[in-house]
């Protein structure tokens, strides 16, 4: 049993014209001290796993169905109030933009001693010096000075260093990293990971980290999981999601990253797009899109089976794997 | 910071000096004073020294320049009508008009802001229905009804509160004030009602929406997902937030219903400067009218620069601005 289980979590959204099915029974675990990683075009569920974990859903979205445990206990059917104690102290969250994330009109220093204090029994002045010294953590310079300062006195990238100093002053087990680096510069998006992955290994905390940028997972998880359309695709150790992936979408995936050693002169991609909520095919809802669909693949819908070193929800990758044949 | 202020002082000036100007032009186009304050019977004589004592047979802009330099010395001549200097007139007025204009804000901020974080905040309870449906009511309601329909309750069906006039006052000096009498305080409670409900409203529904749409944010999002409680989310998180276009809109009012507290004013006799407007305009006491629209953009003007430099304590992000 890891620190997070997920089983069968089911996500859906009432609408008017129905009930649509956000994310359709997926399953993982994340390990104390594991970095997962969380890839998926636009829309795949991706940052709607971690906002169920965390309990902020935005209405009307609501678990429909499914179990979510931390640390063995579930935690899918705690109210707002008895969630509260979690958030920050034991599941901490890093988003995407920190231009829009940080207040405003409160000091950075405020915000941290704030959240510290929020869940630890530390005096005023206890809190400041810790403030003081997680901005030194997160490298930010003269955090002496800086702890005073408001958010907009800081760059965006100072900024993502101040949020994840935020998630994780309360010493959370498990970080939800949301796209922690879509919104930065590309020059300053390695440094972030390396923050993150650093100050988490060290602190032996676990991380979700939610992505679409394959780079980034390659160099800092130690597992993936592939969504689409609300699913796991696939799930397995990083080095054989990446090297030898089974699922036919994952493999499209790894073949989109262009290779710096080849000219190319046109980028390969996976031809179509993601079906929306409300019409998502019968079967496998990878099969319009897939090279290798067979008629088993429009007519059921594939659950996860082994498929080489990882799982796949592919009946021709498990096919494959059963018989050997590669 | 210092500059800024010195800044807004510069711009109010000819701001001040535009408006000396239309409420001087008043003077000199608007009505007869001369046939007003002699009545029907009176001589050529009579006439001639009458115009000659108010300065109007003089030109036009010798007129405007003796006007500026007696209004810096705060001298705005004669009331037509009461035949007493302007300044005194308003001076004594001016008490009653801010102690309730002033009453009204209180209430309205007071009130209007809870209510406003409330239904922001719980927009589907019962109550929050209830507040917005009231808050319609305030809204649509012209002042005048509201005064009326109260003295018809709590004055005459009910008898608990007077339906006119000022109650006992107590003399400081120049200033008087009902704050400190018992029947001062009940005969302000009505009259800060009906001047205060519009404004209560509208703070209500502009806190509404602000508090809707700051809820919303990712930072209202990123502090729920550190496990800060409810109340440091709603009260401080979110309200100070939402207090830039509250500040402009209740500092703007403020000006408003010292200005325009005239309705009230009447519907309670109340003897405030509104109710000397009123009174003045009747008859065309045209010094007395245009003192008024002075002191009122007075008013404006020194309420806007108060706003600004609110903003600087609210929003951290202008005090830097200033500073680089």
């Amino acid at each position: 049993m890891g620190l997070l289980d997920v089983i069968d979590l089911t996500v859906e959204f009432p609408t008017r014209r129905g009930t649509l099915r956000a994310l359709d029974a997926i399953s993982f675990e994340i390990a104390p001290g594991e970095i997962l990683g969380v890839v998926g075009e636009s829309g795949a569920g991706k940052s709607l796993t971690g906002a169920a974990i965390i309990g902020l859903l935005e209405p009307p979205g609501r678990v429909a169905a499914g179990q979510i445990l931390f640390d063995g206990k579930r935690i899918d059917r705690l109210s707002s109030e008895q969630m509260r104690p979690l958030r920050g102290r034991h599941i901490g969250a890093i988003f995407q933009d920190p231009l829009t994330t940080l207040n405003p009109l409160i000091s950075v220093g405020r915000q941290l001693t704030e959240t510290m204090q929020a869940h630890l029994k530390l005096s005023d002045r206890d809190a400041r010096t810790r403030a003081v010294k997680w901005l030194e953590d997160v490298g930010i310079p003269a955090a002496s000075e800086r702890v005073d300062a408001y958010p907009h006195e800081f760059s965006g990238g100072m900024r993502q260093r101040v949020v994840i100093a935020l998630a994780l002053c309360a010493e959370p087990r498990l970080v939800i990293a949301d796209e922690p680096t879509t919104a930065l510069d590309v020059s300053i998006q390695a440094q972030i990971i390396a923050l993150i992955r650093n100050l988490t290994q060290s602190h032996g905390t676990s991380v979700m980290l939610v992505t679409h940028d394959m780079g980034v997972i390659a160099e800092t998880a130690d597992r993936v999981a592939v969504m689409y359309a609300g699913r796991i695709a696939e799930i397995g150790p990083v080095r054989d999601v990446v090297l030898s992936p089974g699922h036919p979408y994952t493999q499209g995936l790894m073949g989109s990253i262009p290779a710096l050693d080849v000219r190319v002169d046109r980028l390969r991609q996976i031809d179509g797009s993601m079906p929306r909520l409300g019409s998502i095919p019968r079967g496998c809802a990878f099969n319009p899109r897939c090279v290798k669909a067979v008629a088993l693949c429009r007519q059921e819908r594939p659950d996860l089976m082994p498929a080489g070193a990882t799982l796949a929800a592919c009946f021709v990758a498990a096919d494959l794997a059963a018989t050997g044949r590669v | 910071m210092f500059a800024f202020i010195v800044s807004r002082i510069l711009q109010a000036i000819p701001v001040l000096l535009i408006v000396g100007f239309i409420s001087f032009a008043m003077f000199a186009f608007v009505g007869d004073p001369v046939t007003v304050m002699l009545g029907q019977d009176y001589t050529e004589a009579q006439r001639v020294a009458l115009v000659a004592q108010l300065g109007l047979d003089k030109p036009f802009f010798v007129q405007y320049g003796n006007f500026v330099w007696r209004a810096l010395h705060g001298d705005f001549g004669m009331s037509y009508r009461l035949a007493r200097p302007v300044g005194g007139l308003i001076a004594e007025r001016l008490p009653a008009t801010l102690e309730l204009a002033l009453s009204a804000a209180l209430l309205a901020v007071a009130i209007g802001v809870p209510m406003g974080v409330f239904t922001g905040i719980r927009r589907n309870a019962v109550l929050s229905r209830l507040f917005m449906l009231f808050s319609l009511v305030g809204v649509s309601l012209p002042t005048f009804l509201i005064g009326i329909l109260l003295i018809l309750f709590f004055a005459v069906q009910l008898g608990w509160l007077p339906s006119f006039g000022r109650g006992e006052v107590v003399q400081f000096q120049h200033w008087s004030t009902g704050f400190l009498t018992s029947s001062g305080r009940r005969a302000l409670i009505l009259p800060a009602i009906t001047l205060g409900l519009f404004q209560m409203t509208l703070i209500l529904r502009l806190v509404r929406s602000e508090m809707l749409e700051v809820m919303r944010s990712d930072y209202i999002k990123f502090a729920r997902a550190r496990g800060i409680s409810q109340r440091s989310i709603h009260f401080r998180h979110a309200l100070g937030n939402t207090l830039v276009p509250v500040i402009t809109i209740v500092g703007l009012q403020l000006g408003g219903l010292i200005a325009f507290s005239i309705v009230t004013e009447t519907v309670f006799q109340w003897p405030g400067m509104g109710l000397l407007l009123v009174q003045s305009i009747g008859v065309a006491d045209i010094p007395v009218m245009s003192a008024y629209l002075l002191l009122i953009a007075l008013v404006f003007v020194t309420i806007n620069l108060a706003v600004d430099l609110l903003y600087f304590t609210v929003d951290p992000r202008l005090r830097s601005g200033g500073k680089r």
